[in-house]
């Protein structure tokens, strides 16, 4: 029953929902999910520094929360 | 022979409602393990969806300039150079910031924009064409109390008021990528952050062949050493690394509920009742084979095992989809004043019913059985008197 309904709200969301938003994204150029604002390694993950959320100074402690839930990004190109 | 099978089922279940206090007390406990395993396998596995449903449609390429290792504004004047690199089509300057508003202690994303919107679909209104205008993200516009024809007061750069009208308002549905957001014409944005001439905070590249984008990345490093090209890829990577359910802060939760769950089936292997040995005892006693014992056993943790899967996964599918995972947000939000609320997409898949079936059911099926095989192969007699 789970797996019909999965299917069907999300065959749903990318007929309307998902096109719109990649219309917003192209639009506006946009580059990361609005979902951590505290911060500008946090807002865009994908933008930040290398060596990001160490941003202060070598071996800074991270200030955020959310520097706890992301994970390391791997160096270098696909 | 199916018969016998059914008939030792029958006796298991049998044993199971006996014992209904304690494998309720079981269940509960189990259910609500792997309701929270579930959970965020469902969460992050739904926003990795998103991520690469949406960001697809990301910039190609974004070239920032880099200097003592940090990202600064870059020159617009690279776009040339960068131009001339075969299979480069358009380079356009991005213009963008971010703005700190003290009354309601949250962060903004500013951004200059200078095309129309005249078939944007998530947007309420049209975005801004003349100075003194502004669109805005859901999140912005309900912390602020704004409708569209309202005023937005910021301070800009020069610690001057400016009074900004709000020509739009993005849709809810958009708040994943644009809760926060405040857009400006691009000329209203140089001015407001004071930005130097011919700087802009990165390039974006086109890419005419997009197997050709890493070759230009690199050409472009090459080119211009002092930048740092972002490909397309490369975001949606940072975005899998993060919803990782083996990074961060997930792992951490995830781990603590496998560690829970490992010591409650640590206690059901190593303590085996008095009245449940005395129980394989008698049915030794009594003609059962061992084999018996162990399948009856079998059918004992599969009962109690199925049943908390089943009451755990639905759980964990309601929480998340139906009330918005409000346990897991608080986790993932920090600090964050501005957090969008999301309606997500389910994305159940047969890799994560297994992962999970796998995690929880083959450890608590052993942990039953193992103790009732050391039961089973010693000597009734000795066992009822132990």
């Amino acid at each position: 029953m789970f797996f019909i309904y999965s299917s069907t709200v999300s065959m749903a969301r990318s007929k309307k929902h998902y096109p719109d938003m990649q219309q917003l994204v192209s639009k506006l150029q946009l580059t990361d999910l609005a979902l951590w604002t505290e911060a500008r390694y946090t807002r865009h993950p994908s933008q930040a520094d290398l060596f990001s959320p160490f941003q202060d100074f070598p071996s800074a402690l991270e200030h955020f929360p959310a520097g706890s839930v992301i994970g390391p990004v791997r160096p270098g190109y696909e | 022979m199916i018969m016998g099978h059914v008939k030792i089922l029958e006796y298991a279940l049998s044993c199971c409602w006996r014992r209904k206090y304690k494998n309720f007390a079981i269940v509960a406990v189990y259910s609500f393990t792997i309701s929270i395993l579930a959970s965020i396998l469902f969460l992050t596995n739904s926003l990795k969806t998103e991520v690469s449903a949406v960001l697809t449609h990301a910039p190609q390429l974004t070239v920032q300039a880099l200097s003592g290792g940090r990202h600064e504004l870059i020159s617009i004047e690279y776009g040339s150079i960068i131009r001339k690199i075969p299979g480069v089509g358009e380079v356009k300057p991005r213009f963008w910031g971010y703005y700190y508003d003290s009354l309601t202690k949250s962060n903004y994303t500013m951004i200059g924009v200078t095309e129309d919107s005249s078939d944007l679909q998530l947007l309420e209104g049209e975005l801004p064409v003349d100075p003194g205008q502004c669109a805005i993200g859901s999140g912005v516009a309900k912390i602020r109390h704004l409708a569209v024809g309202e005023d937005l007061v910021l301070i800009d750069s020069s610690n001057m008021g400016v009074v900004l009208e709000v020509t739009g308002i993005f849709a809810a549905d958009s708040a994943l990528v644009a809760n926060d957001l405040v857009v400006l014409p691009e000329q209203e944005l140089v001015r407001f952050f004071n930005l130097p001439v011919n700087r802009a905070t990165d390039l974006m590249v086109q890419v005419y062949n997009k197997k050709e984008v890493n070759n230009i990345a690199r050409k472009i490093k090459e080119a211009l050493p002092d930048t740092r090209p972002i490909t397309r890829a490369e975001i949606i990577r940072t975005y899998d690394a993060v919803f990782n359910w083996r990074s961060g802060m997930m792992l951490t939760i995830f781990s603590s509920a496998l560690i829970a769950f490992c010591i409650l089936a640590w206690d059901k292997a190593t303590g085996i009742s008095a009245d449940e040995k005395r129980e394989i005892g008698i049915l030794k006693a009594i003609g059962w084979e061992t084999t018996n014992i162990l399948e009856l056993k079998f059918w004992e943790g599969m009962v109690v095992s199925l049943t908390s899967f089943f009451i755990g996964m639905i759980a964990a599918f309601i929480h998340v989809y139906f009330f918005d995972a409000p346990f897991l947000v608080p986790v993932l939000k920090g600090w964050s004043v501005l957090f969008p609320p999301f309606k997500l997409t389910p994305n159940l898949g047969l890799y994560e019913v297994f992962t999970i079936g796998f995690l929880t059911v083959t450890p608590y099926v052993a942990s039953t059985v193992i103790p009732s095989w050391k039961n089973a192969i010693t000597d009734p007699e000795d066992v009822m008197r132990s």
